[in-house]
């Protein structure tokens, strides 16, 4: 893929910025451009908001058979977070000990996503990891 | 709107077709369901093309116009239109030549579903068909699409106690269907220790709970009813139809345990024939992961939410049970060939409800079911199929 279709989302993907509907409250992650509730109302309206990567684990899997980009990671393990703004996302969880539990807390952490193989472009972004663990 | 029935069906074998282009593919099938329906080609009056991804898995778009002149179609300047829906592109396909027909915009149609999968390595092959899943917020972290299926797996074992075993009953039966299906990709038997032992894809997920990749075509034929009782002895009916879409990024949906696509285009679908879930005789469902065969009969309402994997387990769904599901052998077995399968699905519940099933047929049902999804559910194409 390119580089500048990745590029234009580094903000989001660095600092987990979403936004938010003023008129439902309704919070997105990815930044909406209209409220999906809102419809009209809520266009031009949405006010960008920063989320606190604090979430709890509402599903995984470990990912044994992967993309080329990501085969020095295998195997790795993928989850749906639910962030405790309410929107959930998708991401890698590290920094594991055994096998994840669904409804653990996880907090993001910023790390590399992969080796982009045909640019040579290192990708970043957000992952999980276990939340309240001493290290 | 008027009614439509079927009256041709064509495939070709579905599997690792090295000799056979995407061309000589789409013309096999199409060539077959003329031959079914009777029909020559200037009797057509346009041409639905239901493909995924040609552009990448062959660099080649417009393929529809491309299809059409291969058919001598274009020697008439026919209207030739390609559908695109992930997965469900070819049941997406059929639903628009449905209309076109209903609509009365055209007399007889012939739509088709292709898809050249082989031509690629396996890696890029997985890459591609990941391409129906959100890019940005979901492959670009390192999911893939069985790993999507897998995070849904797990919300399903954790909310209503589905079990490793009872999943892997959905392989088990798609593969003694297709053992009696000549066109099938798979035409072997395996057990449940054999699904539940298999290399790890995306745990829970094994290598036996996934569909294959495949090269494949399928095509029907439809007529107006009034024009279809001229031709055919038995024409089957195209009784309801429903399409839904929903967010293609999994984690944006309120339900990881079902897909509501299914739910509200199975309604849709029930309502516009006036049938329900319990009229229902066969059916063939999206079957892309184990997983996958559990959720469709309980988000098409033949079992409650949650009894899915008893049922399949208890043998409800077997050529013998209450409603025999995926005789072809489904998207496991039968195979997947992204653009071919909608439309495989309608071949066989037409096959069935014409009584012309051979060794695989089941006693006399009528009114058959397909169910369709394109990536993790952002898109469902439902149809109800009856006997006239
Ligand atoms: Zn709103």
């Amino acid at each position: 893929m390119g580089v500048a279709r990745f590029w234009r989302d580094h903000r989001i993907r660095y600092q987990l910025i979403g936004n938010a509907c003023p008129i439902c409250g309704n919070r997105y992650f990815p930044p909406r451009e209209l409220c999906p509730d809102c419809h009209r109302e809520s266009i031009g309206k949405m006010q960008e908001m920063q989320f606190s990567g604090k979430g709890a684990l509402y599903s995984y899997t470990v990912v044994h058979e992967t993309p080329d980009d990501f085969s020095d990671q295998r195997p790795y393990v993928m989850g749906i977070v639910e962030l405790e703004e309410g929107p959930r996302i998708t991401a890698q969880i590290v920094e594991l000990e055994g096998e994840p539990v669904i409804g653990m807390p996880v907090e993001m952490v910023f790390r590399k996503i992969r080796e982009e193989s045909a640019e040579g472009v290192i990708q970043y972004g957000y992952k999980f990891r276990p939340a309240g663990v001493k290290r | 709107m008027r009614k439509v029935a079927v009256v041709g069906i064509g495939m070709t074998p579905f599997g690792e077709l090295w000799d056979m282009s995407l061309r000589s593919l789409g013309i096999e099938a199409g060539l077959n369901a003329m031959v079914d329906a009777g029909l020559s080609s200037d009797e057509i009056d346009a041409l639905y093309v239901g493909n995924m991804s040609s552009g990448r898995f062959l660099g080649q778009e417009h393929i529809a116009a491309m299809i059409s002149d291969q058919a001598g179609f274009t020697r008439r300047n026919l209207p030739a239109i390609r559908v695109e829906a992930g997965e469900a592109s070819g049941a997406l396909a059929f639903r628009e030549a449905f209309l076109s027909v209903a609509a009365e915009i055209h007399d007889v149609v012939i739509v088709g579903g292709a898809e050249k999968m082989t031509d690629v390595s396996d890696a890029m092959a997985q890459e591609i068909f990941a391409a129906s899943v959100d890019q940005e917020w979901e492959s670009f972290f390192g999911a893939t699409v069985p790993s999507l299926y897998a995070m849904m797996a797990r919300r399903h074992m954790l909310e209503y106690g589905t079990t490793r075993e009872q999943m892997a009953e959905v392989p088990v039966n798609g593969h003694r269907n297709a053992a009696k299906n000549p066109n099938a990709h798979f035409r072997n038997q395996i057990t449940v220790d054999a699904v539940i032992g298999s290399g790890p894809v995306a745990t829970p997920l094994g290598v036996l709970d996934c569909a294959p990749v495949s090269d494949g075509a399928s095509a029907v034929v439809l007529a107006p009813l009034e024009i279809a009782k001229r031709m055919t002895d038995r024409p089957v009916m195209i009784a309801g139809s429903g399409t839904a879409t929903d967010s293609i990024s999994l984690h944006h949906r309120k339900t990881l345990s079902g897909i509501p696509a299914t739910t509200i285009a199975s309604r849709l679908a029930y309502k516009r024939s006036g049938l329900s879930a319990k009229h229902i005789d066969i059916a063939e469902v999206h079957d892309n992961y184990s997983i996958s065969g559990i959720m469709a009969v309980e988000d098409l309402g033949f079992v409650p939410r949650g009894q899915g994997g008893p049922a399949f387990q208890e043998g409800r769904f077997s050529a013998d049970g209450e409603i025999p599901i995926n005789l072809s052998g489904g998207l496991k077995a039968q195979g997947q060939p992204l653009g071919a399968i909608g439309i495989a699905q309608v071949v066989e519940v037409v096959r069935q409800l014409r009584g012309e099933g051979g060794e695989r047929q089941v006693g006399n049902p009528e009114v058959g079911l397909t169910q369709c999804v394109g990536g993790t559910g952002g898109t469902c194409v439902v149809h109800v199929l009856k006997v006239v």
